[in-house]
C-alpha cells in the first residue's frame, strides 16, 4: 500500500504532516487522515487481533465498524482506528493482545478453534467450585481496551436544539432532501457521521473525473450556503426517541435535537461475503478500498482480485484500474454480469471476468493475503472445490451486497419488509413525520437517489404544512439487484467468518440451530452474533440469511433483531454530563451558615441538622439545643413547611372536604390541627390551619408534602369548582418557631401588641408587627413548650431572625436544628407523617382518631375510614421506653419488634431524651402487644435483642401545661 | 422524550408534566356497598386502550384531561376539565 499522487476531492492536507506511534514504532500521516488510512499508507496491514481466536485483522469497512482495529490511545480505550482522525503525537496500542500485534502470545488460540465451538463457555464453565477460577482466566483473556480509573472527570455539556426537518445522512439522497425541504421554507439540520459530507458521492466513483463526484460536491456546497440549512459533519444520530427526539453525538458532546420531521437517509452497510479466509488482512469491502482511494489517496493494494455480485463491484474494479492498481481477475457470483457495459470494458482491457464464480478460500502468508482460490458455483449455489483456480494477489475486494442502515427507522417504529427483488429489507410503513430515502429505502442508482431524496424532502415539507411544488412519485425499482441473496459458502475447514467482532464461523450457526436455538432472538443470544461493538452492522443480515436457509423459512419470517438506542457506542462521559438536582435554601441560609450549622437535606431543602459548637461533639450540641428550648428559649427555621392560602366564600367548606377535621366552626384568629388522608384513608399529610378571617385561611403542610398537597388541592378544586382560590406561598413566606419558657418575653420585646396569655392564648393566630415586620404569628407547640410560629415575607426573614436573636441574647436564646426538634417532639409523642406513619397507616392506627370528624357530610377518604372503623386495627402506634441494657445505644429507626419469632412491628422513632434521662421512642406494633406496660423485644441490626416497655405518650408534660404557660407573676 | 399538548401552554416535553392517573367516576359514598367502594379505591383497569387521565403541567399548575391510547402509545387529545365534549 502506498500514497497515490494527489487526487481531486481528497480529504487529506498533504502540507500538514503528523507523526504518531503504534506500539512504539513511529509513522507519519497527513492532517485529515484517519488512523487506519495513515497506517495503510505506511503499509501497516495488520491493525488488530480478533476477539476470540486472536487472528490478525486489517481493514474491513472503513465505515465505523472495523471493530477488530480498536486501539488504546492514552486513557481512551477502544478508539476506532477506521474513523478516528489522526492527531499529532498519538501513542497507540492495539487492544486485546498479549505482547503486541505481531507477537501476540495468544495466537495459539486460533489453532484451538475446533475445541472452542459455539456455546463452549456455557457448556464447559458452569461448575460452581471452579467458576471463580475460570472467571479470572476469561477476564484476563477477553475484554478489549483498558479503563484507566484515574482518568480525570470530564464535564460534558448537553445542548438542546430544534429544527423543522432533521436529515440524517449527507449522502446524495440526504443532500437532495435537505435542499428541497429548505427551499420550501423549512429550517433544516443535516448531519453526517463522516468528517465531510457527500456520502457515497465521495468514494463510489470510477476514477477521479466521475461526474457523480462533481454533482455531489455541488449539492454539498449548496447546503453549506443555504440560509435555512445547517450542515453538521462528524455527528452521529445515535437513536430515535418519541416525537422525533434524536441525540446527536459529536466528539465532545451530545445535542438533544427535537425535529418536527425526520428524513432518514442513512444509506446502507456493505456486507462481507462468507468464505474461508474472508478475514485475512487484505480482504476488504469494495467501499473500504474506494474510501482509502478517494478520501485518503491510499492505494489499498497493488494487485487485486474483485469478488462482485452487483454493479458496485464492477465499478470498483474499474476504479482500481483507473488508479493504476492491477486487477488480476473479477469473480462474479452471478451467471450473467451485473453490469454488461463494465464487463465489456474489463474484457477489453484484458481483465478475466469469471462469471458464476466465488472465492473458495483466501490464503495468507506472513499474516497477510497471498492468494485467492476462485471456484465455479454449482447449480446448488455451493463452490466446486475440485476446480479451484489460484490467483496471487495482495488485495481481495468484496462487493456482494448491502444491508440498510435502518436502525433509526426501527427505533422510530417503522415496519420493514424483505424485498426479494432487491434482496434487502426496505421500509414498508413509516410512522407519521418520518421519511426515508436513498439506499436505506432500496434506491441505489445515483440519479434515482437524487430523485428519491427530493421526494422525501417534499413529503417532509408538506407534512409541516409548507406549500411546495414537485413530484412525490416513488422512484422506479432498481434495474439490477444490489445484493446477492446468499453470498455464503461452506468450507470443510471453516474460518469462514460471519461475525468479525465475535469470531463466529458459519458452522457455529449450524451447530446452534441443531441445538435448538433456531429463532433469531435465541440464535443471537446463544452465538452472540451482533452483540459485539459493531452491533451486527456487518453480521446480522448474513446471520438472518443463514438462519432462513437452515430452517427453510423465508427471510421475512425470520425477521431481524431490534437495535436499541444508542445503536452506536457513546462515551459514558457524554451521557453522564452534569446532574440537575434541585436543592432549595431558605432565606435564612446565610445565618445558619454563619452560626456553624451542619446541614442535611430534607426533601429538596438544605436544613440545619444542628449547630456545631467548638469542642462539642454532635450529640452534645444537640442536647444543649434541647436544653435551651426546655429551660430558656430556642429559635428554629421552619420556612420549609408548605404554606398555602385559601380564600373565598367556600374556603371553609373546601377545607372540610380535604381535611379530616372540622374548620367551618372556627372563629377567626384561631388555629386547628389538620390531618389529610387519601381516598384509601391513609394518612398523607398534616399541618396547622389558621383562620385569618371569615373567608380567609392560611395553613401549613409538611416539608416534603408541600408540592404534592398543593397540586392535589388544585386538582380537586378544578373538579369541584368551589368558590375559593388556592395560593401556594411556600417560597414567598419565611417562618421561624420561637419556643421555650422565655419565648413570650422575647416576643414582647419586639412588638407593641399585647401577647399576654389572656389576649394571645394557646392555639390563637394573630396578624401583628414583629420587629416592625408584618407577621402572622401562630401560638402552637410542636416541641411542647410555649411557642410562636412567626411567618413573614421571605425578604424580611433575615431582619426578623436577627431581631429575635438580639432580643433573646440575654435570655439565653439558641438556634436549634431539626435533630433537636425531632427529639423535642418525640418527648411530646407528636408523630411525623412519613416517619412514624407509612403508606398504609390510617388515623385510627396512628392514634389520631380525635382529629377525624366522621359526622361531616363528606371528606376525601371518609368512606374508606368508615369501613376501616368497623374492622379491628392491624397495628397501633405506641410509645416505648427502652429498658437499659447492653445494646440499647444501637436501637435505631426501622428496627423490628419480634414476638414469638415473628415480626410484630417496628420502631419508627427512637432517641435518648436528656430531659427524661432515658431512651424513648415510638413503635408501630401488632395490636396484641400495644397495651401500656407490656414488654416487647426489639432486634437491632447485629441480631441482639433489646427489651422495651410500651407506654402511653406523651413522655413529657403529659397535660400540656408548658404550652399554655402563663407569664411569670 | 415525548411531547404533550397542554391546553393552555401548547406542546411541552413530558418531563414538565405530572401524571395523576385514570379518571374514574366516584360512586356515591352513601349508596355504594363496601365492596363497590373498595373496588373504586383499589382496582385499576390496565387493559390497553383509550384512557381518560388527569395530567398537570407542573410549572404552570394547569390540570387537564388527556385521552391517551395506551395500545398505540399515542395521545388522542387533551382538554380542560369540563370541556372536550
Amino acid at each position: 500500500m502506498k500514497r497515490l499522487a494527489p487526487l481531486r476531492g481528497e480529504w487529506i492536507d498533504r502540507s500538514r504532516r503528523l507523526v504518531f506511534e503504534l506500539e512504539g514504532r513511529r509513522h507519519a500521516g497527513f492532517a485529515g487522515d484517519t488512523i487506519t488510512s495513515a497506517l495503510c499508507a505506511a503499509d501497516v496491514r495488520v491493525l488488530g487481533r480478533s476477539f476470540k481466536y486472536h487472528r490478525p485483522r486489517g481493514v474491513l469497512s472503513l465505515a465505523n465498524h472495523d471493530v477488530n482495529a480498536l486501539l488504546q490511545w492514552d486513557d481512551r480505550p477502544n478508539v476506532r482506528a477506521d474513523v478516528t482522525s489522526l492527531v499529532e503525537g498519538m501513542r497507540l496500542f492495539a487492544v486485546n493482545t498479549d505482547g503486541g500485534l505481531d507477537r501476540d502470545r495468544r495466537r495459539f488460540l486460533d489453532r484451538l478453534s475446533p475445541l472452542l465451538p459455539v456455546g463452549f463457555y456455557y457448556k464447559a464453565f458452569h461448575d460452581r467450585r471452579w467458576f471463580p477460577r475460570w472467571e479470572a482466566m476469561f477476564r484476563a483473556l477477553t475484554g478489549l481496551g483498558r479503563v484507566d480509573v484515574n482518568t480525570p472527570r470530564k464535564r460534558t455539556p448537553k445542548r438542546y436544539d430544534f429544527c423543522d426537518v432533521l436529515v440524517i445522512g449527507a449522502g446524495p439522497s440526504g443532500l437532495s432532501a435537505a435542499l428541497v425541504a429548505a427551499d420550501a421554507g423549512a429550517r433544516v439540520v443535516i448531519v453526517d457521521e463522516n468528517a465531510r459530507a457527500g456520502g457515497s458521492g465521495t468514494y463510489a466513483l470510477v476514477g477521479d473525473d466521475d461526474p457523480v463526484a462533481a454533482h455531489t460536491a455541488e449539492r454539498v456546497a449548496r447546503c453549506a450556503d443555504h440560509p435555512r440549512v445547517s450542515l453538521r459533519t462528524g455527528t452521529v444520530a445515535a437513536g430515535c426517541y418519541a416525537d422525533h427526539w434524536v441525540p446527536l453525538v459529536e466528539s465532545d458532546r451530545i445535542t438533544k435535537m427535537r425535529a418536527r420531521a425526520l428524513v432518514v437517509a442513512t444509506g446502507a452497510f456493505e456486507q462481507p461475503a462468507v468464505f474461508r479466509g474472508n478475514d485475512v488482512p487484505g480482504v476488504m469491502l469494495a467501499s473500504a478500498a474506494q474510501r482509502l482511494l478517494h478520501r485518503y489517496g491510499v492505494a489499498p493494494m497493488t494487485r487485486a482480485v474483485v469478488l462482485a455480485a452487483n454493479r458496485d463491484g464492477y465499478r470498483a474494479a474499474l476504479d482500481l484500474l483507473a488508479h493504476g492498481i492491477d486487477v488480476a481477475a473479477v469473480a462474479d457470483l452471478n451467471q450473467s454480469p451485473a453490469d454488461d457495459e463494465a464487463c465489456r470494458e474489463l474484457a477489453s482491457r484484458g481483465i478475466p471476468v469469471r462469471l458464476g464464480h466465488g472465492v473458495y478460500e483466501a490464503r495468507a502468508g506472513h499474516d497477510v493475503l497471498r492468494d485467492a482460490m476462485l471456484a465455479p458455483l454449482t447449480p446448488g449455489g455451493a463452490l466446486n472445490a475440485a476446480r479451484t483456480e489460484r490467483i496471487a494477489c495482495d488485495g481481495l475486494v468484496v462487493s456482494v451486497g448491502w444491508a440498510p442502515a435502518a436502525n433509526l427507522l426501527y427505533q422510530a417504529g417503522a415496519r420493514m419488509r424483505y424485498d426479494e427483488v432487491l434482496a434487502q429489507f426496505v421500509p414498508h410503513a413509516l410512522p407519521s413525520g418520518v421519511f426515508a430515502c436513498g439506499r436505506v429505502n432500496g434506491v441505489y442508482a445515483f440519479d434515482a437517489k437524487l430523485a428519491d431524496g427530493e421526494r422525501a424532502g417534499l413529503e417532509a415539507a408538506r407534512a409541516l404544512g409548507l406549500r411546495a411544488a414537485g413530484n412525490t412519485l416513488r422512484v422506479s425499482v432498481e434495474p439490477q439487484r444490489p445484493s446477492h441473496p446468499y453470498p455464503i459458502f461452506a468450507h470443510p475447514k471453516g474460518k469462514n467468518f460471519v461475525d468479525f467482532d465475535e469470531d463466529l464461523q458459519l458452522q457455529d450457526f449450524a451447530n446452534a440451530v441443531q441445538e435448538g436455538f433456531d429463532n433469531i432472538e435465541l440464535l443471537k443470544r446463544y452465538t452472540t452474533v451482533g452483540m459485539g461493538p459493531s452491533q451486527g452492522k456487518h453480521s446480522n443480515m448474513n446471520a438472518v440469511r443463514i438462519l432462513a436457509r437452515l430452517t427453510g423459512q423465508p427471510i421475512e419470517a425470520v425477521g431481524t433483531t431490534t437495535a436499541r438506542p444508542f445503536f452506536h457506542p457513546v462515551p459514558l462521559a457524554h451521557l453522564a454530563g452534569r446532574g440537575f438536582t434541585v436543592e432549595r435554601e431558605t432565606p435564612l441560609d446565610s445565618r445558619h451558615e454563619a452560626l456553624g450549622a451542619v446541614f442535611m437535606l430534607a426533601a429538596p431543602w438544605r436544613r440545619p441538622e444542628y449547630y456545631a459548637v467548638p469542642g462539642n461533639r454532635r450529640l452534645e450540641a444537640i442536647r444543649e439545643e434541647v436544653l435551651a428550648v426546655r429551660t430558656a428559649v430556642g429559635l428554629i427555621d421552619v420556612g420549609t413547611l408548605g404554606k398555602i392560602e385559601v380564600s373565598g366564600e367556600d374556603a371553609a367548606a373546601f377545607l372540610e372536604r380535604v381535611y379530616t377535621g372540622r374548620f367551618a366552626n372556627m372563629s377567626p384568629g384561631t388555629t386547628r390541627y389538620g390531618l389529610m388522608v387519601d381516598e384509601a384513608g391513609t394518612i398523607i399529610d398534616d399541618g396547622v390551619v389558621a383562620r385569618l378571617g371569615d373567608q380567609r385561611f392560611y395553613f401549613t403542610t409538611t416539608t416534603s408534602g408541600s408540592a404534592n398537597v398543593y397540586r392535589e388541592l388544585t386538582r380537586l378544586n378544578t373538579m369541584w369548582r368551589m368558590q375559593c382560590g388556592i395560593v401556594n406561598v411556600t417560597g414567598h413566606r419565611a417562618a421561624v418557631n420561637l419556643a421555650g419558657p422565655k419565648a413570650r418575653e422575647v416576643l414582647a420585646r419586639l412588638t407593641r401588641a399585647n401577647v399576654t396569655e389572656a389576649v394571645f392564648p394557646y392555639l390563637a393566630a394573630r396578624e401583628l408587627e414583629v420587629a416592625g415586620i408584618p407577621a402572622r404569628v401562630l401560638r402552637i407547640g410542636f416541641v411542647g413548650e410555649l411557642g410562636y410560629e412567626i411567618h413573614v415575607a421571605h425578604d424580611r426573614a433575615v431582619t426578623l431572625w436577627d431581631a429575635l436573636m438580639e432580643a433573646g441574647s440575654e435570655l439565653g436564646i439558641r438556634p436549634f436544628g431539626i435533630e433537636a426538634q425531632r427529639l423535642l417532639r418525640l418527648e411530646k409523642g407528636h408523630l411525623i407523617v412519613g416517619q412514624d406513619t407509612d403508606a398504609l397507616t390510617n388515623p385510627f392506627e396512628a392514634g389520631c382518631a380525635w382529629a377525624v370528624k366522621m359526622d361531616k357530610p363528606f371528606f376525601v377518604g371518609q368512606r374508606s375510614l368508615a369501613i376501616l372503623a368497623k374492622k379491628p386495627p392491624r397495628q397501633a402506634l405506641v410509645g416505648i421506653e427502652l429498658v437499659p441494657g447492653e445494646a440499647i445505644e444501637r436501637v435505631a429507626e426501622c428496627h423490628l419488634v419480634i414476638d414469638a419469632c415473628e415480626i410484630a412491628g417496628r420502631v419508627t422513632s427512637v432517641a435518648f431524651s436528656p430531659t427524661l434521662g432515658r431512651h424513648i421512642g415510638l413503635a408501630m406494633l401488632a395490636p396484641r402487644l400495644a397495651q401500656p406496660g407490656r414488654q416487647i423485644a426489639i432486634r437491632v441490626t447485629d441480631g441482639a435483642l433489646v427489651t422495651a416497655k410500651v407506654v402511653r405518650p406523651p413522655f413529657y408534660d403529659a397535660d400540656g401545661r408548658r404550652q399554655k404557660l402563663a407569664e411569670a407573676a | 422524550m415525548k411531547l404533550l399538548h397542554c391546553p393552555v401552554n401548547g406542546p411541552r416535553p413530558v418531563s414538565e408534566f405530572f401524571y395523576w392517573g385514570e379518571i374514574r367516576a366516584m360512586p356515591d359514598p352513601a349508596r355504594a356497598s363496601d365492596a363497590e367502594w373498595a373496588d373504586y379505591v383499589f382496582n385499576r383497569n390496565g387493559a390497553p386502550g383509550v384512557k381518560r387521565e388527569w395530567w398537570c403541567h407542573a410549572p404552570s399548575g394547569v390540570w387537564f384531561v388527556a385521552e391517551r391510547d395506551t395500545a398505540r402509545d399515542a395521545v388522542v387529545r387533551t382538554y380542560l376539565w369540563g370541556e372536550g365534549l
